[in-house]
């Protein structure tokens, strides 16, 4: 017993039953106002006669979404140590300020005059961005962090065509890189080429030299990498791909480990994104909506997708630039996830250039402090460099805990739900053998971080009285184990999928 | 002082920096270059609580929201009520401040509620197949044209030239990757619907696939769906529409009509217009292998526990997707719109069968009443086109001796926000505009529009 239970709703077979297994025929959960006006002339062959919505009252909507929410475990519940994540505490204040009417009820297309005030709090976050950055314009127009890398690919492309350079085919990401890097460079047509890592863990300088050519468009990059380690010959590694001609991008899931200390575009970047819903403390809402503005030097600064928010100072007016010849072209159709830019506007003023600086040394600090604790533990290592400072987050390997046991490091993460605390990312980055990637962020007390080491050596120790314990986790959760397999075999993807199996 | 959102005060770190053998704070960033850090404090200021509020609360006011105006926009932005209760249950921080469901056992509540979306998403469009959102209806579309290109392994893309600019601008962007050609078929001019003989000539060997949108973004609707959907099967491409996802509480599903791939904006189920964005793409298809393995994003799928008795869900198919694919995954997304996504479905478990038909014939006989009104004033042409409406027009302007422009300057000294100007888009229009009705717009609202219309193009004379 661990002493922690997630709350499980359901019967003995089945968790609270799906939204089509409850209600009732006859019940309503809306009101709708009178129809005042009657006519509509749609022909009847284009009108549907059915549709199997289920019917329910309010109050039955809201306990079941209520129940289904108390069977998820978010930042709010516990530690969430997730890292390349940044799983740190969403202001309440950016929630009440976002939902207001002044933001949530302005339509995209309403005349300039009418939108003042989000044009300049856009413009506003814009600057704020670009200070953190060290970088010349910003466009807030993603919708996620790999949305930013996508259109960061295009401003590469149109760069290069730009200069009549046909030949840059290539795009260089590490084998530490995050999965979306590769996948956002072969969206906009790339070809992906990796350059290892070396034993210190940052990208190896000299596979790097031979791997650029004329062919390269662009390197891809995080600093911290995703090791949780300072990438110290930077400058170097920016002037072997400028000099080969080829563009550095900035992948910004990281950038919580260096804010205030070190800018990518003072190390030589010339795009680099932002995950507003990490770094800046907007909710990642279960998967989404975060954005993922992308900021560029000076040279790039035409590149940017039109709209851009300016201001004329004469006549103190914000307005939204279309003018922009050489733009890539739109990767949205508005004007990005304004709702989630009014969060992270207001976080950046609550914390400050000394608020951010140090929510970066604090979640440093934890992060080390994890590092250092845990190294002491049995069972879990770190493969690469451990002598110097790790940024904000640090990857172990279980791989001698396995050795000596068969608990995986799978098994660990699962074990520690038990705990009621979050699992660490597993299996990522995937140069590191049964990887757990710990990224506690500066919103964990030292007692919180000390109780998750406690955890893992714990189940350390578990895994080496009584393995079957550890490998059966998790039990305190809703749910134990499921059988992914069975799932992507024989997909069922819908209601509507699952009866016609059952017919 | 220390900072509210971060417990470890100065006094704490200090300590825990001593136990960890560092001497400072310093020590954790010995391993940045000096060359590269940073030689001054970043240059931003900071606020209390109720500083930041008032200043946000500030900026905000100056703005003048569809609830204060009495707005005519839509154009793939459409506002309607939001139910309190569908804010109220997406706010529950268990659900807004959670990841990606990556540990399931934790997250069966993230994991149900996108289950469920794309359950009741696959009722609404007649499809068997919803993933779990994408961004918004334009890089929906994209990545269906992407698709389409992945499972015929051919080049070519066919869509209609009267959509909306900006998503054909974001389609461009994403069809330009693999290098797929997008080809605009014509419209009947009076009726605005595709252009059957166009698409006949066009169709052949190299065209993944044929894309209309039902209503038409003009608001019309395309009344030869079928024949377009077997038109492009004949010739092995595939048939994407674009819907407005209201309309379907009305109109025949997609399904209905040989179908293969549903995009479209669920913003208007549950989700406020908030300046265009958290948007939320809707992404279905039919139950076709060939088509499921190729799906991009996340698709949440039942299964068992281990233990084989109790039902559960996971992220299901995730071979398709970046963090296992790499460069290749059929698609890059990772963060989508899932928290749209359970307001989606907060939504339409809230109105039913009934309240989804109830609701899209209001927002039909709002446009219709609208559009006879505005019809009757001398100087309008509306509907442009002569066929059926959902809850969008098109006005034109013509034989007003105003512009569009103008008349919604003179509309906004009244209080009105008038439809999207149209003369960039379409220059072919002449003067024109796009208006939108929906729930919200009372009688009143559109007689008070009629008459100042009235005033405004008399007073143009």
């Amino acid at each position: 017993m661990t002493g922690y239970r997630q709350a499980r709703w359901g019967a003995e077979d089945k968790l609270e039953p799906l939204v089509f297994e409850l209600g009732d025929k006859r019940r309503v959960g809306y009101s709708l106002p009178p129809k005042h006006s009657k006519s509509f002339k749609i022909p009847k062959k284009l009108l549907r006669t059915e549709l199997n919505l289920p019917e329910l009252s309010e109050p039955e909507v809201a306990r079941h979404f209520t129940r289904l929410s108390q069977m998820n475990y978010g930042v709010d519940s516990g530690i969430y140590p997730l890292g390349s994540c940044t799983m740190k505490y969403n202001p309440k204040i950016s929630e009440e300020l976002a939902g207001l009417e002044g933001a949530s009820s302005l339509h995209p297309y309403q005349s300039e005059e009418t939108v003042q005030g989000a044009l300049e709090l856009m413009y506003r976050l814009e600057r704020a961005l670009a200070e953190v950055a060290g970088v010349a314009r910003v466009s807030l127009h993603p919708s996620a962090g790999a949305h930013g890398e996508f259109l960061a690919m295009l401003i590469a492309r149109k760069y290069h065509s730009s200069n009549g350079d046909g030949k840059r085919t290539q795009v260089i990401v590490p084998d530490s890189a995050h999965g979306t890097n590769p996948a956002s460079a072969a969206m906009a047509g790339y070809e992906v080429v990796v350059v290892p890592s070396n034993e210190r863990g940052r990208v190896d300088l000299d596979a790097l030299k031979a791997t650029v050519s004329d062919r390269t468009a662009a390197l891809m990059l995080t600093n911290p990498n995703t090791l949780g380690l300072f990438e110290d010959e930077i400058e170097e590694m920016v002037k072997v791909v400028h000099d080969a001609g080829g563009l550095l991008f900035y992948d910004g899931a990281n950038l919580n480990g260096i804010m205030g200390k070190a800018r990518p575009g003072d190390m030589g970047f010339d795009i680099v994104h932002f995950n507003l819903h990490k770094t800046f403390g907007t909710p990642h809402g279960g998967g989404g909506p975060g954005s993922g503005p992308v900021g560029v030097r000076k040279k790039l600064e035409k590149f940017l997708p039109a709209p851009l928010v300016e201001h004329d100072a004469k006549r103190d007016r914000y307005y939204l630039d279309y003018d922009r010849p050489d733009s890539t072209g739109r990767i949205q159709a508005f004007h990005g996830n304004f709702g989630v830019l009014v969060k992270a506007y207001t976080y950046i003023l609550m914390m400050g250039s000394e608020g951010l600086e140090e929510a970066t040394e604090a979640a440093v600090l934890n992060a080390n402090y994890i590092m250092r604790k845990l190294l002491k533990v049995k069972g879990y290592d770190l493969k690469f460099d451990a002598s110097g400072p790790c940024k904000h987050e640090v990857v172990f390997s279980a791989e001698s805990l396995k050795d000596g046991t068969g608990v995986t490091a799978r098994d660990v993460a699962k074990r520690l739900l038990d705990y009621g605390m979050h699992a660490p990312t597993y299996y990522f980055p995937p140069i590191v053998p049964e990887a757990l990637m710990i990224e506690p962020t500066e919103s964990e007390p030292r007692e919180g971080l000390d109780r998750f080491v406690e955890a893992l050596e714990k189940i350390a120790g578990e895994a080496r009285s009584d393995p079957d314990r550890v490998r059966s986790a998790p039990t305190a959760t809703a749910i134990g184990r499921l059988d992914e397999v069975k799932a992507s075999r024989e997909p069922i993807l819908s209601w509507r999928m699952y009866c016609k199996n059952r017919e | 002082v220390g900072h509210p959102y971060i417990p470890n005060a100065p006094e704490i770190r200090k300590q825990m920096l001593k136990e960890i053998g560092a001497k400072s704070v310093d020590d954790l960033f010995s391993d940045i270059p000096k060359s590269v850090r940073l030689k001054r404090k970043l240059d931003l200021p900071r606020l209390s609580e109720q500083e930041a509020r008032r200043h946000v609360r500030a900026l905000l006011s100056r703005n003048r929201p569809t609830t204060e105006l009495l707005s005519f926009l839509g154009a793939g932005a459409w506002p309607h009520h939001v139910p309190a209760h569908v804010r109220n249950l997406t706010q529950r921080s268990e659900f807004l401040t959670s990841y990606t469901p990556y540990q399931p056992e934790a997250s069966q509540g993230m994991l149900q509620a996108l289950f469920e979306y794309q359950s009741l998403i696959c009722e609404l469009t007649g499809m068997d197949v919803a993933n779990a959102s994408m961004y918004d209806w334009a890089s929906s579309l994209g990545e269906a044209a992407l698709m389409c290109a992945r499972v015929t392994r051919r080049r070519k893309f066919l869509v209609p030239d009267l959509m909306s600019a900006e998503r054909f601008s974001v389609l461009q962007n994403y069809a330009s990757g693999p290098g797929l050609e997008l080809v605009r078929l014509g419209h009947d001019g009076s009726t605005g619907q595709l252009d059957l003989s166009q698409l006949r000539e066009q169709l052949g060997e190299d065209i993944a696939g044929v894309y209309i949108e039902n209503p038409g973004y003009l608001g019309f609707l395309e009344t030869q769906a079928d024949e377009i959907g077997k038109v492009a099967h004949k010739a092995g491409a595939l048939f994407v529409v674009g819907v407005n996802p209201i309309s379907l509480g009305l109109l025949k599903p997609p399904g209905d009509y040989g179908v293969d791939i549903v995009v479209g904006e669920g913003q208007p189920l549950g989700n406020p217009v908030s300046f265009g964005g958290p948007s939320l793409g809707i992404f279905a298809c039919r139950d076709d292998r060939r088509l499921v393995r190729q799906v991009p994003g996340r698709l949440i799928g039942m299964t068992k526990a281990a233990d084989e008795k109790t039902r559960g869900f996971v992220m299901g198919l995730q071979t398709r997707e970046q963090h296992i694919r790499r460069e290749r995954a059929t698609s890059s997304i990772c963060t989508n719109q899932s928290l749209c996504a359970v307001a989606a479905a907060i939504y339409l478990s809230s109105l039913g069968p009934r309240g989804l038909r109830e609701l899209a014939e209001i927002c039909a006989s709002n446009a219709s009443y609208a559009m006879r009104k505005l019809n009757a004033i001398d100087g309008l042409e509306t509907p442009i086109f002569d066929a059926p409406h959902f809850n969008e027009f098109a006005i034109g302007l013509n034989k007003a001796k105003t512009s569009a422009v103008k008349l919604n300057a003179k509309l906004l000294e009244r209080g009105i926000q008038g439809g999207k100007p149209l003369a960039n888009e379409f220059p072919e229009l002449g003067e024109a505009s796009l208006w939108c009705t929906t729930e919200l717009h009372s009688r009143e609202d559109i007689d008070r529009l009629a008459e100042a219309t009235a005033e405004i193009l008399e007073a143009a004379k």
